[in-house]
């Protein structure tokens, strides 16, 4: 049986049901870092005590530049598609998994610096917050990355059988890339530079 | 082939990516400028709130598209939101409740480790 609306939107919502599938993700992702966000604020007023370790954050402003860089080459792999040239969705794409690898590798630097600071999560409250927020944070840019290497390698077949089908699958897997991105726009601030 | 997936049409929005990208990068080296001035807590956070706020709305606006999106996303995010804002205000309520209780239980754990 074929799955009905991968390509054409439903009546009722307007969307190809892999979109409204998406956003519906995004939303339960708002309220875990949302979640996560609040016992950060409380955590952190409600101790006059706390403990603000200094971060790396020339480090941390070269990982905020990677990943707003990743979210352009993706809109950019998915403008590729939309105008029918697979070379430059093939191009942006690997472009896009070399700066999240980038991103990882920075950040496996980070850690291991502060691991060798003595900073671990169960250091004190800050490093708990931090070690949990930005570790969630790079667990989903990790599954980003399996993704993607999916999408550029034996998933990228579906563009001669179905390419209105492989640019929707490129357009969901952005919207999710960028959200990872904005959710780093505002945890660089608040454990880095705050 | 609609007038929005004309070549022209992508082409444009793709320089609309570009400048995009250029401001990100522009706040994102005022949101550590600003970090370095000697500023209260309260005006830093404000401060680093508002921009992190810009930026994380033009992600939103331009490479999310939610300036031109179906109704159906604008009511999943707007009742998203509404539960967003709660979640944020919760430490507030925390604090309100004047028993002090978060503080101590905040002030013992971190205590534990010092």
């Amino acid at each position: 049986m074929e799955i009905p609306y991968t390509v054409e939107p439903r009546p009722d919502t307007g969307l190809y049901n892999a979109k409204l599938g998406i956003w519906l993700f995004l939303a339960s992702e708002v309220m875990l870092f949302g979640a996560l966000f609040s016992t950060y604020i409380l955590l952190r007023t409600g101790n006059p005590n706390w403990v603000q370790h200094p971060m790396d954050v020339p480090l941390a402003t070269l990982n905020t530049m990677i990943l707003i860089s990743s979210s352009v080459t993706v809109v950019l792999a998915w403008a590729g598609l939309r105008l029918k040239n697979f070379a430059q969705f093939r191009k942006y794409g690997i472009l896009t998994m070399l700066l999240a690898g980038g991103f990882m590798v920075v950040k496996g630097i980070e850690y291991s610096a502060e691991f060798s600071a003595g900073l671990f999560p169960w250091t004190d409250n800050y490093m708990a917050v931090y070690f949990t927020m930005t570790g969630l944070h790079g667990l989903h840019i990790l599954g980003g990355m399996v993704v993607l290497a999916y999408l550029l390698g034996p998933g990228a077949k579906m563009w001669d059988s179905n390419p209105e089908q492989f640019t929707n699958r490129i357009e969901v897997f952005g919207l999710y890339w960028h959200f990872v991105d904005l959710v780093w726009i505002f945890l660089f601030p608040s454990l880095y530079l705050l | 082939m609609s007038a929005h997936d004309s070549p022209e049409a992508i082409q444009a929005e793709t320089r609309k990516y570009i400048m995009v990208f250029a401001a990100l990068a522009v706040l994102t080296v005022i949101t550590v400028a600003v970090s370095y001035l000697d500023l209260s807590i309260g005006l830093a956070v404000t401060l680093a709130m508002i921009v992190a706020s810009v930026k994380g709305t033009l992600v939103a606006a331009y490479f999310m598209h939610l300036l031109d999106e179906r109704k159906t996303i604008y009511a999943i995010l707007g009742l998203t939101m509404f539960f967003f804002v709660v979640l944020m205000i919760l430490p507030v309520g925390a604090f309100s409740d004047h028993n002090g209780a978060s503080t101590e239980v905040a002030h013992e754990v971190d205590g534990e480790h010092h």
